[in-house]
């Protein structure tokens, strides 16, 4: 059993470690890049006028705080603890994503970067991405696996829209990991004058604490919103996990409220023991890739295994360094919840409480299914529901054996 | 002194810079990926990168991540890996030529780093180049490296400035090696001035030899960066002659080796044709 520290909430250290995992492994030409970001970015942190124009954003063109909502009929079918939603699909462009992007575009304004890139999975952050280059007036290139093309085409359309280039990636899986090569090689050739704006928690230490920096909103928000109505905090936080970035903005600000229980739902796929699964905290062990060392699905020599979920942005063999190190410490637990109840869980939500939740959020709302029952009544469960399912009808509809008739 | 060290001393005395080949190994299959490399050194390699095929390359470009997909597909690991260094050493009786591993931190980190130069240096293999593995993270192989007698090359780039440049050279042994383009392998090639003036930058801070890879694809090119450079770094292009001696259901046709070879004799002359002071 790992020592459990004063405090979950002051890593990671100045090499970007939480505890083994973090760090930088990347190219050479990308060291120098990386290291004046973190200086930028620290700066940027110190400074109020900084924090006061994403607060303005957030607020004004993002539409938050997004609202904590009691969702009675959800709570009642259950039967169990009383569920929350915090409702981040709320949000300009449908999901958590904006939250992060918006930081970081100011990032690249600030640091004089005349060129954004960014990788997608679902097309969420490709999105938002898109969304807040389109505001700032900045060219945005976004890597997507040709696969998430194919399976996320809304958002393609909306990236377009949005004035983006879209770059299938058909290299490897044509999944997020692809994508996310992609936009590293194309970073080592244009990092001069390109900002990366990376996703989820992961890749080299800035990125991490950066990106968890800025989705931390949803926490601090939840907080406060929690105590407003209920008088006191949640006994218990759901979120789903790719990445992880979600998660770790919902989960960051209560990690040291010690009777707080936090569970993070990764995506089995088609079940853990299948293989074809995207649990990396579940089913894979510690390893280098896209810049940080976390858990990896991998085989035994480390060659990256490709990720199966029906949730494109849940489809990733890696998961952000802070998560595996909030494993191995206990503070978090990490379950899984399959395609099939994700999809269940999908449609519940729909005729339940007249909300479509996006494919990613319907893996929390799985293991709600099954946690909230268990607990009582006076149990305050608060689950992140991250994005809107609009992008996924298509998908869900031909995986229900519906046909949408244009 | 390693192995590496004495090859670039003897090419300083032969007044010439040196060639290295970087080849795939197991591309395209085990037993010809051995042919190969058992015949670069009488092609004129001076010294060997071997690349461990990985499943996320990041700072490869097309070709080199085609040559690790159909050397994965045709079985190679990291023991065969060996297998191909520590029988190029028994059956060629070449003690001479430095044989590097290149490629990417993770197959090191699963084996274990100390585990894994050990076995390396057992087989025969004189040092690493590792594309993830900058400074900020490489103390993590290097205790371990320098026990085994392995030397670590560690790259430079056009955006490392003079000030970190020291930190890189620290944990460099061997040579450094500059990469002369901002960008990934096989894409875009440095102008002769370009790296006329970083390789001038370069040992105005080490003694080390200075090589300097990407972007070399002819003869021509490689004798331009042997005026400046202590050796000149090929990988693409060798590569791509892979590639070119497949037929279209990626079966090797029989001029598959010669056609490698002839084209590193062509390399090798140009090199070799730079009289250094």
């Amino acid at each position: 059993m790992a020592i459990s520290p004063n405090s979950f909430r002051t890593g990671p250290d100045e090499r970007g470690h939480f505890g083994i995992f973090g760090g930088r492994y990347v190219a050479e030409t990308l060291m120098p890049l990386i290291l004046e970001l973190e200086k930028a970015y620290n700066a940027a942190k110190a400074d109020p006028a900084f924090q006061n124009e994403l607060d303005y954003l957030l607020e004004h063109y993002a539409g938050r705080p997004s609202p904590l909502y009691y969702a009675k009929r959800l709570t009642e079918k259950l039967g169990g603890a009383k569920i929350y939603l915090k409702r981040d699909e709320l949000n300009h462009t449908g999901s958590h994503k904006i939250n992060n992007v918006l930081g970081q575009v100011l990032m690249a304004k600030r640091m004089g970067k005349t060129r954004v890139i960014a990788e997608t999975g679902a097309g969420q952050h490709g999105v938002a991405t898109a969304t807040a280059c389109a505001l700032f007036d900045i060219p945005c290139v976004v890597f997507m696996g040709s696969v998430d093309v194919e399976r996320q085409s809304p958002n393609v359309f909306r990236m377009k829209m949005l004035g983006a280039e879209v770059r299938p990636v058909t290299a490897g899986s044509s999944t997020l990991k692809d994508a996310m090569n992609e936009a590293l090689r194309d970073w080592v050739a244009t990092c001069e004058t390109t900002f990366y704006c990376i996703g989820t928690v992961a890749g080299p230490h800035p990125y991490p604490v950066m990106v968890r920096d800025f989705q931390c909103v949803i926490g601090n928000e939840t907080r406060q919103q929690m105590m407003k109505a209920e008088g006191r905090l949640p006994d218990t936080l759901v979120a789903c996990i790719g990445g992880g970035s979600n998660a770790m903005g919902l989960f960051h600000p209560f990690l040291d409220d010690k009777g707080i229980r936090i569970v993070g739902v990764e995506a089995a796929g088609h079940g853990i023991d299948t293989g074809q699964h995207a649990a990396s905290l579940t089913g894979g062990r510690p390893g280098v890739l896209h810049g940080n060392r976390t858990y990896l699905l991998q085989d035994k020599e480390g060659q990256i295994i490709e990720a199966h979920s029906i949730s494109a942005g849940l489809d990733y063999p890696g998961i952000g360094p802070e998560h595996s190190w909030l494993k191995e410490n206990g503070r978090v637990e990490y379950v899984s919840a399959t395609d099939d109840e994700a999809l269940e869980a999908f449609q519940l939500l729909c005729k339940l409480e007249g909300i479509i939740p996006a494919l990613e959020s319907s893996h929390a709302l799985a293991h709600v299914i099954k946690l909230a029952p268990t607990l009582p009544k006076d149990n305050l469960l608060v689950m992140n529901l991250s994005g809107r399912g609009d992008k996924d009808v298509p998908q869900v509809a031909a995986r229900m054996g519906m046909k949408i008739e244009s | 002194m390693s192995r590496i060290t004495r090859r670039f001393a003897q090419l300083k005395a032969d007044k010439r810079a040196g060639l290295v080949t970087y080849i795939t190994a197991g591309d395209p299959d085990v037993a010809i990926g051995y042919q190969i490399l058992k015949g670069l050194p009488a092609a004129g390699a001076d010294l060997i990168e071997l690349g461990m095929p990985f499943t996320d390359p990041m700072a490869d470009g097309p070709s080199i991540q085609l040559a690790g997909q159909r050397a994965l597909k045709a079985g190679i690991t990291v023991d065969k890996t060996f297998d191909m260094v520590r029988r190029f050493r028994k059956e060629t009786g070449d003690d001479d030529t430095p044989i590097l591993l290149m490629g990417y931190y993770n197959l090191i980190y699963q084996r274990g780093p100390e585990r894994f130069c050990k076995e390396a240096a057992a087989a025969g293999v004189d040092g690493f180049i590792l594309v993830d593995l900058p400074p900020e993270e490489v103390d993590e192989l290097k205790p371990h490296a320098v026990a085994a007698g392995l030397d670590t090359v560690l790259l430079t780039a056009p955006t490392t400035d003079d000030k970190r440049l020291p930190a890189v050279l620290k944990y460099s042994s061997g040579f450094v090696y500059f990469v002369s383009v901002l960008g990934i392998t096989g894409t875009k090639s440095a102008t002769e001035e370009a790296v006329r003036t970083h390789v001038e930058r370069i040992k105005r801070h080490t003694k080390l030899p200075v090589g300097v890879g990407f972007g070399i694809r002819t003869p021509d090119q490689a004798a331009a960066v042997a005026r400046h450079a202590d050796a000149a770094v090929v990988g693409t292009a060798i590569v791509e002659r892979v590639k070119a001696g497949l037929d279209d259901k990626g079966r090797p046709k029989p001029d598959l080796v010669p056609g490698v070879f002839a084209y590193i004799k062509a390399l090798a002359d140009g090199v070799r044709g730079v009289r250094k002071a």
